[in-house]
């Protein structure tokens, strides 16, 4: 079974999450956020999230606390840079993980 | 058939470019984007006036590169319109990543290129080093040696891409082709509909539907969304390489349906000339291929069996093709108006390819010639066939390197 099966003749795909993999699987450093600095979590309301603004991928969410999703998160920092209280911090990941 | 299509057909005086915009015309093109450079500045301002005049429904993009222009046709191709443009040289190289991109979504777009030398140093006039430079872009590439080829062929084109979703190029001379008035028979709009059918996208953008086209693919195949085992990016380009070699059918069958239609037949992928009892074979490329005839008739009167073999189309490579016209040839003479630098002419080295393996005893000599528009006449080929044949004839022969006919 190879992949003629799916019927394409160009590169192609359907708008979805993941579509062009698990790209956490990328990521060299990952963020952590210490929440004891973070606006929305110390002010306990909807609040600042540039981090979730400046994402590119999409990765962060605008909740309180705020979550990212290390499965697609690629690790780039952009986050831990554009946060104001200096929040996030970026932590070089386990070269052994699978 | 041949009744038939004279009364269809009006004879008409057009130069090569003309030819090249009616032919896009009469393919009722919907969209048409390209930038001016010489020596195609003429096709771009007939359909300009074409579509101003109201003469075609079609969107005329003025566009600020070739780069763009190759963009555009890419993304009208996309969403199910056909598309048209025409380049030349610089034009041609400029457009070069797009050309990939577009072979690469598998876009029926149809291109006429007007072949011009490239600098350094600045030429305007012709060789064939721009499109073939383009060799490797995955587009099928089909060359015309008069006014008349250049008008079928673009009609052709289209039924060949369509049918094979590829891209098409139909290269020409420029000058000699391009600015020489010759007559053409130009089919009637009725009988080129009933040749070609409207365009039918292989994918389509649909806002309902939502499509990413072209999204990152990484080496390996990959699960979509819906959970089904995708192409990765070497199956794709597999399925290019593929449809490449599938086309030969396609180009063959269409020519032979064009020929039942309009009386002129291409149904081969080569030119053959004078090729029967033959034991030289003069190999040439586009307008060359004709001087080469005239060389080749020389030569019969002196004695000398030669014939000429003309690389109609040169991707896909119609290498099964080469090797039955070369059957019985005991050497063959390539004239070359383009050179992959370091190497050897660039059909030179496509004929040598197709003999390998074949236990063939036949010598094959390359000439490059006629670059930046320097005069090839037919005289000389016919000089350089002889002086060929008697280094043959002695055992002397040295094909290492490509020979120039020019004054250092």
């Amino acid at each position: 079974m190879g992949t003629r099966e799916c019927g394409h003749i160009c590169g192609e795909s359907s708008p979805g999450i993941g579509e062009a993999g698990k790209t956490g699987e990328w990521r060299d450093s990952r963020p952590v956020i210490d929440e004891a600095k973070c606006t929305p979590v110390r002010r306990n309301k909807p609040a600042c999230f540039l981090c979730w603004l400046y994402c590119p991928d999409a990765v962060v969410s605008k909740t309180v606390p705020v979550r990212i999703d290390m499965e697609y998160c690629k690790g780039c920092g952009i986050c831990a840079e554009v946060c104001p209280v200096h929040a996030i911090a970026m932590v070089e990941e386990d070269n052994s993980r699978s | 058939m041949k009744a038939n299509s004279k009364k269809q057909d009006a004879s008409q005086m057009l130069d090569g470019n003309r030819a090249a915009a009616l032919g896009a015309k009469l393919c009722r093109v919907q969209v048409v984007a390209a930038y001016p450079i010489t020596p195609q500045t003429p096709v771009t301002e007939a359909l300009s006036e074409i579509v101003e005049r109201g003469e075609l429904q079609a969107q005329y993009v003025t566009v600020e590169s070739e780069h763009s222009a190759m963009a555009v046709c890419s993304s009208a191709s996309l969403v199910g319109a056909r598309t048209f443009t025409a380049t030349s040289s610089h034009g041609l190289a400029y457009m070069h990543e797009m050309l990939h991109w577009v072979a690469g979504t598998r876009l029926p777009v149809v291109l006429a290129c007007v072949n011009r030398a490239i600098g350094a140093p600045w030429n305007v006039l012709n060789d064939l080093q721009d499109s073939m430079s383009q060799r490797d872009t995955g587009w099928i590439q089909m060359y015309a040696r008069n006014n008349q080829e250049i008008l079928d062929q673009i009609i052709q084109a289209y039924r060949i891409a369509e049918k094979a979703y590829l891209p098409v190029m139909v290269c020409y001379d420029g000058y000699t082709l391009s600015h020489t008035d010759m007559p053409v028979d130009v089919p009637s709009q009725d009988a080129v509909d009933g040749f070609l059918p409207p365009y039918k996208a292989h994918t389509i953008l649909d806002p309902t539907n939502p499509k990413n086209y072209n999204l990152v693919t990484l080496a390996n195949p990959r699960l979509n969304a819906e959970g089904v085992l995708c192409h990765g990016y070497m199956e794709i380009r597999y399925l290019l390489q593929e449809a490449l070699e599938k086309s030969k059918e396609a180009i063959a069958s269409v020519g032979r349906e064009f020929g039942d239609l309009f009386g002129r037949s291409y149904a081969s992928l080569l030119w053959e000339d004078m090729m029967e009892g033959a034991e030289i074979a003069i190999v040439a490329t586009g307008g060359l291929a004709m001087e080469a005839i005239v060389a080749a008739e020389m030569l019969r009167r002196d004695g000398i069996r030669a014939g000429v073999i003309g690389l109609r189309v040169f991707r896909p490579f119609p290498r099964a093709d080469v090797l039955r016209a070369l059957q019985g040839c005991r050497l063959a003479v390539v004239f070359d108006r383009s050179i992959s630098y370091g190497n050897e002419g660039t059909a030179c080295s496509e004929t040598k390819a197709a003999l390998y393996g074949t236990g063939t005893n036949m010598r094959v000599h390359g000439f490059i010639v006629g670059l930046g528009g320097r005069d090839v006449k037919a005289r000389e080929l016919a000089g350089a066939v002889k002086r060929t044949l008697s280094l043959t004839d002695r055992g002397a022969l040295n094909s290492e390197s490509p020979e120039w006919v020019c004054e250092i």
